[in-house]
């Protein structure tokens, strides 16, 4: 552990104003909190939100996961879990069932999550209108008001223009009902396992200077309309190591003439997909 | 197995920093770069860092340029994670600068002024011939430098006729911070200086550019650019009174710009203020420019280009922020592009099933 630095780096003032942060968004599910962002030794963009929310909550007996992408060896997951080895010394693992804190970028793990767990996502941009009114000041007003009208429209014109919605990650969602929120750029693929999820999912926006939370079992629905409604989507394929047909999948070019193959993006879940095959086939 | 792309990921991240490490020391053959040659050789580097980093320690943004092979940003970047573990005890008292011993003044609004015209050390008038033989000891300047001293303002002397608005109200409300609070609009003005004092120089200097190209014209006149040593002074609450800790290097401008007047405001001289770490006269003199743009609502002005939208200037004239967020774009976003192909490919089928039915019709 680095000597000099207190424990997961942040001092203990500024966890108590980030906790205080997401005690508010806890008791508001989706409502963005704005809140004193401290500069950290790692790039904005780069997970400094989901960091600093992490470091908070983070305790010695905590076991920590970091997903990028769904894989635990991606350089910037490998890059985190490191800092967090270096600044906190907790346990680290890649397997989802052992971990109680899992940030992540850009995926929700295949494995149902529990009560006893917390996920931290990293999120770019909070603002879930900001394409469609980029005045901070403006969208501010329209979750008061609750005036979600421009993203309905959206929606209604990408049914008229291509027959579907065209947003395919970072898919909005309204949090109990109330806040539209921005789930950050997971897959729409994976909006559905927000909703009443058994773990508190905690959500860190360092550059933009929010955090925002859904407590457990809280509704989470993903905009739609009665006669169109919203449909998750993955490749039609089967994963190449594991072969399970339900997981998202990454597609890898594996030569120069245009073949593909098709495996899964949570590299835990294919790995013990694939492990408990070896067993069975042993067996 | 094909499938091995991604594997060793933390291997190849410390091959690659020892990597940079090599390249960053260069030759061997050459003697290493030692963080005091950055300090006294390149200064106004060491200036500019200062000031992006928004931390005034010479020594520090010296071994951060040496650290990050020149790259200013990366070296202002590393000073500010450094200054964000610091204790903040306590703020300073407003910095004289009206009492600031002064290496450079000028003013262009006046031939002559009380305390003259001082060059001082400038790059102005310089031709920009590349030298080729530079010396190795400079001969001695032909006078000796005059001792800095104090000199006083220029709108001290304006300020007689009432022509030029006045400074604003002295508070005793502690200043804005935005490095704690996070910002919110409408921004105060001491939070949009702060803003600005930090901001990216290309940034004030491209925006501030705008403004004299008819974006959002300000009509300014330098009034006054200062570049001096001005004392800190802090009121510690167990002490109760004032004490002096040092002296820093700052650069100040007022632009003064004509104004004709709104039902805020009778016709007068406004002002744009710039103040900056070091000697860093674009830096000033840009931050003046913008400042007085972002202040067209208040003076009752027509608001519509990029330097008088308070939210677009302040949310993007960070280069920390901005360099980590254009940049994360390097990091793996197969997951997302993968969502796009699935959509793109179903658009593409369905644009092509809609044009053959129309063939066939």
């Amino acid at each position: 552990m680095n000597a000099g630095y207190n424990f997961a780096y942040l001092d203990e003032q500024t966890k108590r104003m980030i906790r205080r942060a997401i005690l508010k968004g806890v008791a508001i599910p989706g409502h963005q909190v704005p809140f004193g962002s401290r500069e950290m030794p790692l790039p904005y963009g780069w997970g400094t939100g989901g960091i600093q929310v992490t470091a908070s909550v983070l305790g010695p007996d905590d076991v920590l996961k970091v997903i990028d992408q769904g894989a635990d060896d991606t350089t910037n997951a490998v890059s985190i879990r490191r800092f967090f080895g270096r600044t906190a010394g907790v346990r680290t693992t890649t397997r989802t069932q052992e971990a109680t804190i899992i940030q992540t970028r850009h995926r929700i793990p295949e494995a149902k999550l529990r009560e006893d767990q917390i996920i931290v996502y990293q999120v770019p941009q909070p603002e879930p209108m900001v394409r469609l009114e980029p005045s901070r000041a403006e969208t501010k007003r329209m979750h008061a008001l609750a005036e979600y009208g421009l993203m309905h429209v959206k929606l209604y014109e990408d049914i008229t223009r291509y027959g579907h919605f065209a947003t395919s990650y970072d898919y909005p969602v309204m949090v109990n009902g109330r806040y539209l929120m921005a789930p950050s750029p997971i897959p729409a693929f994976d909006n559905p396992k927000l909703h009443r999820m058994p773990a508190l999912q905690l959500f860190g926006a360092g550059r933009e200077k929010r955090i925002y939370a859904v407590p457990p079992y809280t509704d989470v629905r993903s905009l739609d309309f009665e006669d169109h409604a919203f449909q998750p989507r993955r490749a039609p394929h089967a994963c190449a190591l594991c072969g399970s047909r339900s997981s998202y999948l990454d597609e890898v070019v594996t030569d120069d003439r245009g073949t593909r193959m098709f495996v899964c993006s949570d590299t835990d879940y294919c790995a013990e997909r694939v492990a408990e095959g070896q067993k069975e086939a042993a067996e | 197995m094909a499938y091995v792309a991604v594997k060793g990921g933390e291997r190849a991240i410390a091959a690659a920093h020892a990597w940079l490490a090599s390249a960053r020391r260069g030759e061997p053959s050459v003697p290493l770069l030692q963080p005091a040659q950055i300090e006294q050789q390149l200064g106004r580097a060491v200036d500019r860092v200062m000031g992006e980093g928004s931390l005034y320690d010479r020594e520090l943004a010296a071994l951060a340029i040496q650290q990050a092979q020149g790259d200013l940003i990366e070296a202002a970047f590393l000073l500010r994670a450094y200054r964000t573990t610091l204790p903040r005890f306590l703020h300073t008292e407003p910095v004289e600068t009206a009492e600031m011993l002064v290496l450079r003044r000028i003013s262009a609004i006046f031939k002559d002024l009380p305390g003259g015209q001082v060059l001082g050390p400038t790059y102005d008038y310089t031709h920009r011939l590349l030298d080729f033989g530079q010396e190795e000891t400079p001969p001695p300047p032909h006078e000796a430098p005059a001792e800095p001293a104090p000199v006083p303002p220029v709108f001290g002397i304006l300020g007689r006729e009432d022509l030029v608005e006045p400074d604003p109200p002295r508070t005793e409300e502690a200043p804005g911070d935005l490095t704690r609070e996070p910002l919110a609009f409408p921004a105060a003005r001491d939070v949009r200086l702060q803003a600005l004092a930090r901001g990216d120089e290309g940034f004030l200097l491209a925006m501030g550019y705008s403004t004299q190209r008819g974006w959002g014209g300000t009509h300014p006149f330098v009034g006054e650019l200062r570049v001096g040593e001005a004392e800190v002074v802090v009121t510690p609450p167990e002490l109760g009174f004032p004490i002096s800790i040092g002296d820093l290097v700052l650069t100040e401008c007022q632009m003064v710009n004509q104004f004709g007047g709104s039902k805020q405001a009778p016709p007068q001289f406004t002002r744009g203020y710039g103040l900056c770490f070091g000697h860093a006269e674009r830096r000033a003199m840009g931050m003046s420019l913008v400042d007085r743009a972002m202040r067209a609502e208040e003076l009752g002005e027509a608001v519509g280009a990029p330097a008088q939208n308070v939210e677009f200037v302040l949310y993007h004239s960070d280069n920390v922020e901005a360099t980590g967020f254009v940049e994360h774009l390097k990091l793996p976003h197969y997951v997302d592009f993968q969502s796009e192909l699935e959509t793109v490919r179903r658009m593409r089928r369905d644009a092509q099933a809609a044009q053959q039915q129309e063939a066939a019709e």
